[in-house]
C-alpha cells in the first residue's frame, strides 16, 4: 500500500475536502486557514508536536467540538461534496457516517454484545439473527472475535485494555461508517497490542477512509499512505508519507521528522 | 541526628493526640449504641411487631407506628426519587450552558442544609393548615422535600463523575444526547444513583421534627394517608417523655428498630457504592 502511494504520487479521489478551515477555543485560535484533501480509501496521518491541533483537525471532522458551547469552526469540510459545517447539517447523521475511535478505551458500561450493537440500534432496525451476524462481522473486522466469541454477554469492562480498544474499533465499523477517525488509538496501549491495531488499521483501509492522529512518527511511516505535518495549528506540508519521510519540501518538516525538533 | 528526633517526637505527639480524639468520638457512639441496644432488647418481643400502641398502663406492640411509617417514608422516596434523578441529569448533562443549573445547584444546596423542622412547618402552614387536619399525605410529602436534595445532589455529583470520553464516544456513533443520558451516562453511574436514593431513605426515616407538624400520631390501625399517621420517630418522641414504663420500653424498642434499618441501609449502600468502585 505504502509504495503503491509513492510510486505512483496519485491520490485517490478526495473524500473530505477542507477548505479555509480556522478553529477557535473561545478567543483561541486553535487551527489557522488549513486547506487539504483527504483521499478516500487510504489512510492519512496527522502528526505534529503537542498543540499542534492534529486532534482539533480530526474533531472537527466529526463536529465532536458542537458538544463544547465555546468551541467553533470557519471555513468549510466538503464531505461527499457537501459542507458538513453548514447549519443544516444533522451532527448525528454525520457521526454515523463518519466513526471515531479515542485515546483512551472507551467501553460503554454493558455487554460486550450490546456495545457492539448500540450504534447499530440507532439507525437500523434488524432482526435478531441480523444483528447477531453483524456483531459477530464487526469483531472478526476487529480482530477480536476469536478472543470474545464465548463471552459476548460479559461486561465490556472486563477486557483488557488492547480487547477493549479492539471493542471500540468494531464498535465503530459496526454501524458501517465511510470514514473512521482515529485519535491516537495506541497511545495508551502496549507494544502487543499497538501491533495489532496497526494490522488492523493497514486492512480496514481497503473498505474505508481512515484518518490517524498519532504522537509516534513511526507509526505514521509504518501505517499511513499520506501523512500531514502540522505546527501551532497551521498545516505545513502534506503529501505522500514516502515524500514527507525521505525528502520533505519543507525544512520544519524535515527538522521535526528528523528529530531535531519537538 | 537532634532534629530528627525531635520530629520523631512531635509525629509521635501528634498520632497519640489524634489517636485520642478518635477513641473519644468512637467511645461515644458505642455507649450511645450499646444503651440503645441493651434497652431496646430488653423489650423487643414477638407482640412488638404484631399490637398497636398500647394506652398507658397496658401492654401493646408497635405495628401501627412501624407501618405508618413504612407507608410514608416509601411515599416520600417514591415522590423524591424521580424528580431528584430528572432534577440531577438537568444539572449534570442540561445545565452546563446558562445560569439557571449554577442557580438551581446553590438552591439546592441551601435546601440540603435547611434544618427539617423548617420543611415540617412549611407543609404545616401549606397544607395541613388549609385543609384543616394532619395528614400521612403531608408527612409523606415533608420526608419527600427533605429526601429532594439530598437525590438531586447525589445525581449530580455520580453523573459529573462519569467521564466525558464515554459520552464523546457514545456522540461519536451518532446518538442523541437523551439517548446518551439514558442509556451511557446513567448506566454507568447506576450503582452511585442507588447509593444516594439509599442514603436519602436513611435520612428520611429518622427524621422527627416535620412528622409532628405534619403526620401527628395515631393510637390506631390506619392506612388512610388522609388522616393522622402513626410512625415511629413520633411514637418515640412521645413514649420516651411519657412517665409510664410500658411506654417507655416500646419508646427504646422503636429507637433501636430505626436506627437497625438505618444501618442495614448505610450497609447496603456502602456495599453498592463499592462495587462502583471496583468494576
Amino acid at each position: 500500500m505504502e509504495t503503491a502511494a509513492s510510486t505512483t504520487q496519485e491520490r485517490a479521489a478526495p473524500k473530505i475536502q477542507i477548505r479555509n478551515l480556522s478553529f477557535f477555543y473561545g478567543e483561541f485560535q486553535g487551527l489557522k486557514n488549513i486547506s487539504m484533501d483527504i483521499p478516500g480509501r487510504k489512510i492519512t496521518a496527522f502528526i505534529g508536536p503537542s498543540g499542534c491541533g492534529k486532534s482539533t483537525l480530526l474533531r472537527t471532522l466529526n463536529r465532536m467540538f458542537d458538544l463544547y458551547p465555546r468551541q467553533r469552526a470557519e471555513g468549510q469540510i466538503l464531505f461527499n461534496g457537501r459542507d458538513i459545517l453548514a447549519e443544516n447539517q444533522d451532527v448525528n447523521q454525520l457521526r454515523a457516517k463518519i466513526g471515531m475511535v479515542f485515546q483512551k478505551p472507551t467501553p460503554f458500561p454493558m455487554s460486550i454484545y450490546d456495545n457492539v450493537a448500540f450504534g447499530v440500534r440507532l439507525y437500523e432496525r434488524l432482526r435478531q439473527s441480523d444483528m447477531d451476524d453483524r456483531v459477530e462481522w464487526a469483531l472478526r473486522k476487529a480482530a477480536l472475535w476469536e478472543e470474545v466469541k464465548g463471552k459476548l454477554d460479559q461486561s465490556g469492562l472486563s477486557l483488557s485494555g488492547g480487547q477493549q480498544q479492539r471493542l471500540c474499533i468494531a464498535r465503530g465499523i459496526a454501524v458501517r461508517p465511510e470514514v473512521l477517525l482515529l485519535d491516537e488509538p495506541t497511545s495508551a496501549l502496549d507494544p502487543i497490542s499497538t501491533a495489532k491495531i496497526e494490522g488492523l488499521v493497514s486492512e480496514l483501509a481497503s473498505d474505508y477512509t481512515i484518518v490517524i492522529v498519532t504522537h509516534n512518527m513511526q507509526q505514521a511511516a509504518r501505517v499511513s499512505d499520506f501523512t500531514a505535518y502540522m505546527y501551532l495549528g497551521e498545516l505545513i506540508e502534506f503529501d505522500a508519507t514516502d515524500t514527507i519521510f525521505i525528502k520533505p519540501k519543507n525544512k520544519a518538516t524535515e527538522d521535526y521528522i528528523t528529530g531535531r525538533f519537538g | 541526628m537532634d532534629l530528627y528526633r525531635k520530629r520523631l517526637l512531635v509525629n509521635r505527639a501528634g498520632l497519640t493526640l489524634s489517636l485520642l480524639a478518635m477513641l473519644a468520638g468512637l467511645a461515644i457512639l458505642a455507649w450511645i449504641l450499646g444503651t440503645l441496644v441493651v434497652n431496646g432488647i430488653a423489650g423487643l418481643d414477638p407482640t412488638v411487631f404484631t399490637r398497636m400502641t398500647p394506652p398507658p398502663g397496658e401492654s401493646g406492640g408497635l405495628l401501627n407506628a412501624i407501618f405508618g411509617s413504612v407507608l410514608m417514608v416509601a411515599v416520600g422516596i417514591l415522590i423524591a426519587t424521580p424528580s431528584g434523578v430528572l432534577a440531577g441529569i438537568y444539572l449534570a448533562e442540561y445545565g452546563g450552558r446558562g445560569w439557571l443549573a449554577p442557580v438551581v445547584r446553590f438552591i439546592n444546596d441551601i435546601l440540603l442544609s435547611a434544618p427539617s423542622i423548617i420543611l415540617g412547618l412549611f407543609v404545616y402552614a401549606v397544607y395541613v393548615a388549609s385543609t384543616h387536619h394532619f395528614s400521612g399525605w403531608a408527612g409523606a410529602f415533608t420526608l419527600a422535600l427533605i429526601a429532594v436534595p439530598v437525590i438531586v445532589r447525589a445525581t449530580d455529583n455520580m453523573l459529573a463523575l462519569v467521564p466525558n470520553t464515554l459520552r464523546e464516544a457514545a456522540a461519536a456513533l451518532g446518538a442523541p444526547k437523551w439517548k446518551i443520558v439514558c442509556f451511557v451516562t446513567l448506566r454507568a453511574a447506576r450503582a452511585g444513583l442507588t447509593t444516594g436514593v439509599l442514603l436519602a431513605l436513611a435520612r428520611i426515616s429518622g427524621e422527627t421534627a416535620p412528622l409532628l407538624f405534619t403526620a401527628l400520631n395515631n393510637q390506631f390501625w390506619s392506612a388512610d394517608l388522609n388522616g393522622p399517621l402513626a410512625n415511629l420517630p413520633v411514637v418515640i418522641f412521645q413514649f420516651a417523655m411519657s412517665p409510664y414504663d410500658d411506654w417507655k420500653k416500646l419508646a427504646w424498642v422503636g429507637a433501636l428498630l430505626i436506627t437497625l434499618s438505618v444501618l442495614v441501609l448505610s450497609i447496603v449502600a456502602r456495599a453498592l457504592g463499592g462495587r462502583r468502585l471496583s468494576s
